[in-house]
């Protein structure tokens, strides 16, 4: 189970109670070991940094908005660990 | 000076620029704020040999380079998310300017300000559910076969036998397939919203398990050690299902309602060409 890692130093924000307060107050399991960024599962984080986040149109990257990204970085993620692992390419459940 | 572009992380509300010195982001360089309003974006200069589009279509296919990017992009949205809501964005989007981030910030305010307030004070947390194979459904099948009488023949035994196999196959997913919905069902009761991601190839997971569930949650901050209780509740509940929760992860299953028109398009583009 990965968990938020520790390692990163607290951001201070300008003064505004707004913001500030919910640094503390995160929940989280007790006794959780604390993982690396490093160690979150690669998959795990795609999901999120590539199907989740709000969707802006960059004006640099207009035309690769979401759909495109996901599939071309699966298509990596795929071929790159089927050829580690010498199994087929197949990726069910994600179109073309 | 090589051409660059503006890569953003996430919105959120004031940030001093000098609380941004210790937080690094892609290739470590030093992120920055570009503020318009109440809103200010987190952003970072990028080469757009590295990150312009065509550079990133060839990049997103590297898996290191993929990896390295997508670690990056969460440690400074991680980083920002300990200390107040934010809006995560999606990898890759990358302006021309620090104009251009400006204006889009204005453009969207009301929408990012009605995000934050609905993310302010909650966490993401991620479950996800595998089928178990508890015993070879061949060795049952194979005992409760009668055993082939002479005219029959191997050969038509052996299909016989293999029908029986994917029969109880069939059945055993479908059953995973129902305890994996009641599970998510018990699991939302205890959300402020949920989101479905699609479950992932067994290539990409590295388990032979069969995915059955790949969700996230949205929880009051507080109710995070609740939430692993009732995982760890319904893990022993159902013992053919084995259950991963992940988290807390800053909201980004949960920040798209900023963008719902665009996903529902999406969802509608991708529901087309998935027809046959």
């Amino acid at each position: 189970m990965s968990t938020r890692y520790e390692g990163e130093p607290a951001m201070p924000h300008e003064a505004d109670p707004a913001i500030v307060p919910t640094a503390v107050s995160r929940g989280r399991p007790r006794a959780e070991p604390a993982v690396p960024a490093e160690r979150i599962a690669l998959v795990d984080l795609l999901d999120r940094v590539l199907a989740g986040g709000v969707v802006v149109a960059g004006e640099v990257t207009l035309s690769i908005a979401d759909v495109d990204m996901v599939t071309v970085s699966l298509r990596a993620l795929v071929t790159s660990v089927g050829a580690l692992a010498g199994s087929d390419t197949e990726l069910p459940g994600w179109g073309p | 000076m090589e051409p660059h572009g503006v890569w953003i992380y996430a919105v959120t509300g004031r940030v001093s620029p000098a609380s941004l010195n210790q937080l690094s982001g892609v290739g470590h360089e030093p992120v920055r704020a570009v503020a318009a309003g109440e809103l200010t974006a987190v952003v970072q200069d990028v080469g757009l040999a590295e990150f312009g589009e065509q550079a990133l279509r060839r990049n997103l296919e590297d898996l290191d380079w993929l990896g390295a990017t997508a670690r990056a992009h969460h440690r400074v949205i991680d980083a920002l998310a300990q200390v107040g809501p934010l809006v995560p964005i999606r990898l890759a989007t990358v302006y021309s300017s620090d104009d251009g981030v400006a204006a889009m910030l204005a453009e969207r305010d009301a929408d990012f300000r009605a995000a934050l307030a609905r993310i302010r004070g909650r966490t993401e947390w991620g479950v996800k559910a595998y089928a178990i194979r508890r015993s070879e459904p061949q060795d049952a099948s194979a005992d409760a076969e009668p055993p082939a009488s002479p005219e029959t023949g191997a050969g038509a035994a052996y299909l016989q036998r293999r029908r029986g196999q994917l029969a109880a196959q069939k059945d055993a997913r479908r059953q995973m397939l129902a305890d994996a919905e009641a599970i998510h069902a018990d699991l939302s009761a205890h959300a402020v919203e949920t989101r479905l991601h699609p479950p992932q190839a067994p290539q990409l997971t590295g388990t032979k398990a069969l995915m059955v569930l790949n969700a996230a949650y949205l929880l009051d901050d507080e109710r995070g050690e609740e939430f692993a209780s009732v995982v760890a509740a319904l893990a022993e509940r159902y013992p053919s299902i084995k259950l991963e929760l992940t988290g807390p992860w800053p909201p980004y299953s949960f920040a798209a309602d900023v963008d719902r028109e665009g996903v529902s398009e999406h969802a509608l583009r991708r529901g087309a060409s998935d027809a046959p």
